[in-house]
This record gives structure tokens, sequence and C-alpha cells, in this order.
């Protein structure tokens, strides 16, 4: 494989450079999330003002329900609304 | 546990049971590749960019029990991360209309990103003082003087220390079989 001359490599190399830190975090927080997006989408399901709430302004109303809005969290609840 | 050591299927088994090491490990191996092709591969802002990353890896763990193949969890993520910037464009182009790149010009870019991660998993295997030098360096955009203060090395050494890393990089990578083609357009 005598095409990777070091300049190659140094390109290729700097085509993936790491996301920002928070981006993964967030991600790898999902596991952990996904009780209490179970618990809002139980939620939802049973109280349809509070279903309207969060379809109406999600971000807003976790906060209101004391819950950060973390993106990966919001991401990931609408995704689950969606099939509500 | 290494984590690091398991394949990509044998970690997504291990997701798919709840082991939460193991998901940590996945987006770790593949929040690079994700990112690369949201911003470099589809030229994304920064706030698109998270929206779709933050959407694929929602996907990818809410489907891991759909998954068809646990070994093809890169093309899988790579399919849906295109599918997604490609919407994400689409819905922008509607308030503000875009210069797309032609199709070709969109899958070279996308070919090199999957070459650069066959570089990448090959720099995974190098000693660590090598790929931590090589990250710093290039991926990082880290200067002579921040690795030399981080790493506890003289300044002077770095250089050389690159490019004998840069070399053992390119024996890692000498006859590897499953390493995507080359593309020799563009940026030599």
């Amino acid at each position: 494989m005598t095409d990777y001359d070091e300049q190659r490599l140094a390109e290729l190399i700097r085509l993936l450079p790491p996301p920002p830190e928070a981006w993964a975090r967030a991600a790898q927080e999902l596991p952990r999330a996904r009780a209490t997006i179970d618990e809002l989408v139980q939620r939802a399901e049973a109280d349809a003002e509070f279903r309207r709430a969060l379809l109406a302004d999600l971000e807003a109303t976790l906060e209101l329900t004391g819950i950060e809005p973390s993106r990966s969290l919001v991401v990931a609840l609408r995704r689950r609304l969606d099939t509500v | 546990m290494l984590f690091s050591a398991l394949s990509d299927a044998e970690l997504v088994a291990r997701c798919r049971v709840g082991d939460e090491g193991a998901w940590n490990e996945l987006v770790e191996r593949f929040s690079r590749y994700v990112y690369a092709i949201c911003s470099r591969g589809f030229g994304l802002r920064d706030h698109d960019a998270e929206d779709v990353f933050q959407e694929v890896f929602a996907r990818l763990y809410g489907g891991l029990h759909a998954l068809r193949d646990d070994g093809a969890v890169k093309p899988y993520l790579a399919q849906l991360t295109r599918r997604l910037c490609i919407d994400h464009l689409r819905e922008g182009a509607r308030e503000q209309p875009l210069e797309e790149p032609s199709g070709s010009e969109q899958d070279e870019r996308l070919e090199r990103i999957d070459e650069a991660l066959a570089v990448h998993e090959a720099l995974a295997r190098l000693p660590e003082h090598c790929r931590e030098i090589l990250d710093r360096f290039f991926a990082r955009d880290e200067s002579y003087h921040t690795i030399a203060a981080a790493l506890d090395l003289p300044a002077g050494t770095i250089a050389s220390r690159i490019s004998r890393c840069l070399g053992k990089l390119r024996v890692e990578l000498e006859g590897r079989s499953d390493l995507p083609e080359p593309s020799r357009k563009g940026g030599r």
C-alpha cells in the first residue's frame, strides 16, 4: 500500500477530527436517559394536556417538569413521541 | 473488559443487552465518522450537524434490536447519516436555497471519509504514544508546543516523533486488503 505517503496519511487523519466532547457525551448518556424517556412517554399517553404541552414546546415542558432538555434527550424523546 | 478490543458485531450484541460500556465504546468508535459525514461530507453547520449527530445515535440506540447484521453497523451508520443530512439540507433549502455539490463531488468526499476511517482504525492499532501524537497534531490541530507540554516531551523532538509514527502507520497499513481503494483526486 505504497500510496500512503506521509502527506496523504496526514490529510486522512485530519479528515476525522473529534466532534465537540459534549456531543459524544450526550449520545453516550442515551441508555441512562431511556428511563426518563419511557416515563415521559407513558405520561404523555395518559395525559392529553401534558402531551399537547410536550408537542407544543418540548424543551420548555421538560424544564417545567424539572428535567434538563439536553439535545440527545430532546431528539430521542421527539422521535418516540412521533410514534405515540 | 477492554471494549476497544471488541469487534463491531460484539459491541452491538453487548449494547443490545444493555451494556453501557459497550455503548460508550460504540459511540466513541463512530462519533468522528458520523461527525465527518455531517460537517465535511455535507457541509452542515455545527447546529445542524449536532441535530443530525444526535438523531443518528438516538436511532441507532432505538433500532439496535432491528439491525439485520451486527457487523454492518458502519454501513448502517453511513447510510443513516447521509439520509438525515440530505433531509436536513432539503428542509433548510425551503427557507434558504443552497448550492449543492454535484453527486460525484459528494461521493468523492464520502469515499475519502471512509478511507480516513480505515486509516484511523490502523492508527488505533499503533502504540499509544504514536496514536496520541498523530491524533493531537493532525486531527486536533494542536501545536508542537501544546503537544510537548501535554505529553511532557521536549518540543524539539515532536516533528521527528510525528515522522517516525507516520512511518509506523504506513507499515501498519501495508498489506491490509480490507482498505477502501485510495482516492487520488484532490488534496494531494
